[in-house]
């Protein structure tokens, strides 16, 4: 965007940093083009549709992105140290469908039960983290496999039944309630403030520091003193427990466990990544950004659904967002160097 | 290496970790907006009589399979004709519930007065539906029923037993005097569809699953290549067959090619159930003997109807309307009505 002024070369770089104006720096940091997009395509659909800006429709988008928005958290984690996860989605389907049957069968309290489907997104996350760490094979292919595995696992477990009647614990999270004039789920705010807390993690600890380390260049994280493989792991189990999550959300959402569900979050979750400005390269992107590109396919989703638009188009300006994003990332990027 | 490293890479961590800072307050400032911005803005939409056109939403099982291309082609067909806005959605793959849900919601919010839905999940969608009618939206399952039934307020489906019976009747009459080997390339366990047209069958044809003339049966999830995976190991199993029935024409004609490889495509009966292009073509150049057609088109223009006129006259809609079904073949028997392929292509889809 900005072609002006490149800073002379001979200033260290933190010092140049200061320099332009606030809006000049914010055109430069990676969530300049998804709060852009959001931006106008907010405007565009209101101007469209009576509906569009209405609390209650805003709060519904919210509510129908929180799903793919947390795994894409999970996601953003894996992504920032230069890895990916493939198997997301299959890990929450499977997450979902032992914390509804045990908890439909009264096989254990729902709490019990919640906390049993989240610990095996840990524990499936951790695998995949092990995996990559200690037999330092690349995240694709460890998730890859790992997809096919709690997919299985998933239709294994619930003999390809669909769960219902469940204890109201599980389905809380999709209940609302009112703010104003406005519904409001609570699902929605967990999603809310989990981005939060994790953009606090990632922006003010140590801990977040590390990972950007990481993600940047593992070899010079571990020269400066970070233990590389244990924080792997943790990123790949936090990442598991964040996928539990969200198949509490799933369930809550849908209010049954459902042993088909989340066949494209995996796809979806990534989009939501690049859209939110994170480089697939690792070291670069904020968890803010993951919750505005999850928004951003909510939004056109919704808006164009509001305009009468067939679903397919929103399928083809989804993919057409995704290399724009790209695009304009690396565009940035080349502006910034030179 | 590593030494030279080190300095360049403290700087890096430093300058990473104040940038991010920043970032993250601009960023937490533009999502407090939009929250802000949310909640400021008041009243959500109402369903229901505003006045303007009526309004009616599609959503099918997904957005590839012709079948529910020609259900839209009749929905947007009867919108024309009635000043309905129409919208479509579907789901992404085929058993995808929560873009089911998802769209629901969204068709809810743009204040439509009816939806139409072919179920992926006819249990989970559930819900969702319900919702829907609590807000005043009239809900009709097209093609496949809600678990219960009663979660929609009509059903426009094909008779699905009917279907099935109509090309056991076929077949039976079409094997007089002749010692059957059947073989029966099925949907899946516990779809209703396919249990329909399976018993559909069997009953047209006069027997039970227990008789010994039907000598192989198989699931083939109504997939092509499956379906010639089935038949080629029922033709292990029993060389001899002589009748197959089909739950779809992609299943017929994978079996067809199974047959014909061994030799066996000319003395063999295959019937089948749908009604697409594809099919009714091999019906025509004779792979296939005779197939049920069913109609999504009719399901489509019927529902669109229906919405209208529980808008403008306030009429109730109770449970089940057949959409019809006509046995396809140009060998017909004497004593069953049937129609000949070129009605048939007439009225396909795909």
């Amino acid at each position: 965007m900005s072609t002006t002024t490149a800073p002379a070369p001979s200033k260290p770089p933190s010092q140049a940093a200061q320099d332009p104006p606030a809006w000049k720096r914010f055109v430069h940091t990676p969530t300049a083009g998804p709060v852009l997009a959001l931006l106008v395509a907010s405007t565009f659909f209101s101007f469209q549709s009576d509906q569009f800006l209405s609390g209650g429709n805003l709060a519904l988008v919210i509510q129908q992105i929180m799903v793919v928005g947390t795994l894409a958290l999970g996601q953003t984690l894996i992504i920032l140290t230069a890895g990916i996860d493939l198997s997301c989605g299959a890990i929450m389907a499977f997450g979902s469908i032992v914390m509804a049957k045990l908890a439909a069968e009264g096989v254990l309290p729902p709490l019990v039960a919640i906390a049993a489907g989240i610990g095996v997104c840990a524990l499936l996350g951790a695998a995949n983290g092990a995996l990559v760490t200690f037999v330092k094979l690349p995240p694709f292919i460890v998730t890859l496999g790992m997809l096919n595995i709690a997919f299985a696992l998933t239709h294994i477990y619930s003999d390809e039944q669909t769960v219902t009647q469940l204890p109201g614990e599980l389905t809380v999270l999709g209940d609302t309630f009112p703010m104003g004039s406005t519904d409001i789920s609570y699902g929605s705010v967990l999603t809310i403030v989990l981005f939060l807390v994790f953009a606090y993690v990632l922006g003010q600890t140590a801990w977040g520091k590390h990972v950007y380390a990481l993600g940047n260049s593992p070899e010079v994280a571990r020269l400066t003193g970070i233990r590389t493989a244990r924080l792997r792991m943790t990123i790949f189990t936090v990442a598991g427990v964040i996928y539990g999550i969200a198949a509490l959300l799933l369930v809550a959402r849908t209010g049954v466990g459902d042993p088909k569900a989340g066949q494209t979050d995996n796809l979806d979750s990534i989009t939501a990544v690049v859209l939110g400005g994170t480089s697939l390269f690792g070291g670069r992107g904020l968890v803010l950004g993951t919750l505005l590109g999850a928004l951003i396919v909510g939004v056109f989703r919704n808006g164009l659904q509001l305009m009468g638009v067939g679903s397919i188009y929103q399928m083809l300006i989804t993919g057409v967002l995704v290399i724009a994003a790209v695009a304009f990332d690396q565009i940035s990027r080349r502006k910034q160097r030179s | 290496m590593p030494s030279s490293a080190m300095p360049a890479a403290r700087v890096r961590a430093r300058r990473t970790a104040r940038a991010t800072t920043r970032r993250t307050a601009a960023c937490a400032a533009s999502a407090a907006l939009l929250l802000a911005g949310l909640t400021a803005c008041g009243e959500g939409a109402q369903a229901g009589d505003d006045g303007g056109p009526v309004k009616v939403g599609l959503i099918t099982k997904t957005d590839t399979n012709p079948f529910f291309v020609k259900m839209k082609e009749g929905a947007k067909k009867s919108a024309e004709k009635h000043d309905v806005e129409l919208s479509t959605a579907a789901g992404k793959f085929d058993g995808d519930n929560e873009g089911q849900v998802t769209a629901v919601e969204n068709m809810v919010a743009a204040g439509v007065d009816g939806i139409m839905i072919t179920p992926n999940d006819s249990e989970a969608i559930v819900p969702a539906l319900e919702q829907a009618r609590d807000k005043g939206v009239l809900v009709l399952a097209l093609d496949s029923p809600t678990e219960p039934k009663t979660a929609t307020d009509a059903l426009y489906a094909t008779d699905n037993h009917k279907a099935g019976e109509l090309i056991g009747e076929y077949a039976k009459a079409r094997m007089k005097g002749k010692k059957a080997k059947i073989a029966m390339l099925d949907l899946a366990p516990g779809v209703a569809v396919g249990t329909l047209r399976h018993d559909g069958f069997l009953k047209g044809y006069g027997i039970k699953d227990s008789d010994p003339s039907v000598v192989c049966s198989q699931h083939t999830q109504g997939d092509r290549s499956k379906g010639q995976t089935a038949m080629e190991n029922c033709l292990q199993k029993a060389p001899d067959i002589n009748v197959v029935y089909t739950i779809n024409e992609p299943v017929a004609l994978g079996a067809y090619k199974a047959l014909k490889s061994k030799g066996r495509a000319e003395d063999t009966l295959i019937v089948s159930v749908d009604g697409g292009c594809t099919g009714v073509e091999a019906v025509k150049s004779g792979k296939i003997a005779a197939t049920s057609q069913q109609y999504p088109l009719v399901m489509a223009e019927q529902g669109v109807e229906a919405v209208v006129q529980h808008v403008e006259k306030d009429t109730d809609l109770k449970g089940y309307y057949d959409t019809g079904v006509n046995l396809i073949t140009d060998d017909a028997v004497q004593g069953q009505a049937a129609k000949d392929s070129t009605f048939g292509l007439d009225r396909c889809w795909g």
